[in-house]
């Protein structure tokens, strides 16, 4: 039992990380159809923020240099995606081809400009001393950062749920979801939406950035390219541009990679995941859901 | 009577087809204008063309100021509401979030929505795209209603409607016409007769006619041979 309730809350905990990648991704197609294959480079951008803000406050005590550092890393995603597309995606809207060279050659340049800044090493992140141990729920030792990981997803869902129901961005991005051309026949302006929503999914994509620290304890150049792979696998099982959808698949996907590894064979997780791919888009081919937030 | 709009060799490709030839037409201020033709000649094309929702070439002039290279945005911001062939309303959206969506003006005219439109008040909850296509029609008019928008550009508004409601569309275009100009493609020419002053027909992509409507329409053999159907009741 307690090996149950400990592959669940992990597995919970790694859908968590998912969500905060894919729920950037979704919500980008889902606006402006671009598959942004550079999302992985937001959440690098974003890690390395934090952990090149915390090894500059040597001074202080770990818990405000994590929280300072992970301000900084949000703000730096957000920035960075957002400058992503006005400069490199908006004069590149209707061509698709170009885009997906254009984020694909970002992702990969992101990694080897990191690589040549800092190496190709992981760098230890220093993180509160309580998010390394374990609480003890049902006689399974969870680790600390589990649980923030799946407060902060939740916490996550929560606000961009309330965002895309409470205010007028919101309201145009749902609609832009639906139909952009008609948006902006209604007056809009939905470029400066676009650049928002990038703000935004920027913002998460560092958020899972900062929290990928606290759960391998350190950083390195390729994290951002190998959770996006597994980001598109949530995204697409979700239903693209579905955030509800997204949600629910990143869940699934932690939890059938964290029984698949334990219960079958260590390493097919992956695998498994890749598998489940394949039935949802034989069985429902546009994803879980696809209704939008 | 001075031109509102005024269109001049507009030309328009969709793919490798040439849609719109060169065409040439104005609207005066005021009034219902009627842009008939048969299916497939380019009237919805002509109207996406003046949205800025196409590509498109040659010379539109609203106000007076060239508008042919000007968003979509900013052509709606400067005083032209645009209702959809097949509406187009935020089937996700509930209807008031529908016209919470096209407010613009400081002070959005529900009243007169309202007052055209009661039924959308007691559905405002109701997401749009569970209602009829009737009602879809209401939220797709009122959100181009809800601004004071000077021309309203309004594509087959009684497509697919049941008569009594192509009725209540009519009447609501002439109640809509003493507020705006409007630009109306339609092709119940039982509707044209009631509420359009001016008629402009286009063929395979060309102005073939200009006049008014009362008197094309009362040409039988013109309407036949231009709109390939009976004149109207």
């Amino acid at each position: 039992m307690s090996t149950f309730v400990l592959l669940s809350i992990t597995g919970l905990g790694l859908g968590a990380l998912y969500f905060l990648i894919a729920s950037g991704l979704s919500l980008i197609y889902g606006l402006m159809g671009v598959l942004n294959f550079a999302h992985g480079a937001f959440l690098t951008v974003g890690a390395y923020a934090t952990w090149f803000t915390e090894s500059k406050l040597t001074g202080i005590s770990v818990l405000p240099r994590f929280l300072l550092g992970a301000l900084v890393g949000l703000v730096v995603g957000a920035v960075f995606a957002a400058l992503v597309e006005l400069v490199l995606i908006r004069p590149l809207y209707k061509r698709h081809i170009e885009q997906v060279l254009v984020t694909v050659g970002l992702g990969l340049a992101t990694t080897a400009l990191v690589v040549a800044i800092w190496g190709n090493d992981a760098r230890t992140v220093p993180a509160p001393a309580w998010l390394g141990k374990t609480t003890t729920v049902l006689g399974a030792h969870i680790p600390n950062d589990r649980w923030i990981l799946i407060v902060t997803a939740g916490a996550v869902l929560i606000a961009l749920n309330a965002f895309l129901r409470g205010t007028r961005y919101g309201l145009i991005i749902r609609a832009g979801v639906e139909n952009r051309a008609m948006v902006t026949a209604l007056g809009i302006d939905v470029r400066r939406a676009f650049t928002l929503v990038f703000a935004l999914g920027g913002m998460a994509a560092a958020l899972a950035g900062v929290l990928s620290n606290v759960y391998f304890s350190t950083v390195d150049p390729g994290r951002g390219t190998s959770l996006l792979i597994f980001a598109f696998i949530v995204v697409v099982i979700g239903g693209l541009g579905s955030l509800r959808g997204t949600a629910l698949a990143a869940v699934v996907v932690g939890l059938v990679q964290q029984y698949a590894n334990y219960y079958a064979s260590s390493g097919l997780g992956d695998l498994s995941v890749v598998l489940l791919l394949g039935l949802v888009l034989l069985a429902r081919p546009g994803g879980l859901s696809r209704s939008f937030a | 009577m001075t031109a509102l709009l005024s269109v001049s060799d507009l030309h328009v490709y969709l793919g490798e087809s040439h849609i719109l030839q060169g065409i040439d037409f104005e609207v005066t201020e005021g009034g219902v204008t009627a842009l008939l033709g048969r299916n497939g000649v380019g009237k919805t094309t002509t109207l996406r063309a003046l949205m800025g929702l196409v590509d498109r070439s040659g010379q539109i002039r609203y106000g007076g100021d060239d508008i042919t290279a000007t968003a979509t945005h900013k052509i709606v911001q400067r005083g032209v509401g645009y209702v959809p062939e097949d509406r187009d309303v935020f089937a996700g959206l509930t209807v008031d979030e529908n016209l919470r969506l096209a407010e613009r003006d400081a002070e959005p005219r529900y009243e007169l929505v309202y007052d055209l439109f009661p039924e959308l008040k007691e559905r405002g909850k109701q997401p749009a795209g569970t209602l009829s296509g009737g009602q879809q029609q209401m939220v797709a008019i009122a959100r181009a209603l809800l601004n004071g928008n000077r021309l309203l550009l309004v594509d087959e508004p009684t497509k697919g409607l049941a008569p009594l409601l192509v009725a209540e569309v009519a009447r609501v275009l002439e109640r809509v016409a003493e507020l705006a100009t409007v630009l109306l493609v339609e092709q119940n020419l039982g509707v044209v007769n009631r509420v359009a002053r001016d008629a402009i027909v286009l063929d395979t992509g060309r102005v073939v006619h200009v006049g008014p409507a009362q008197e094309l329409l009362a040409d039988r053999p013109m309407v036949h041979r231009m709109l390939g159907v009976g004149a109207a009741e």
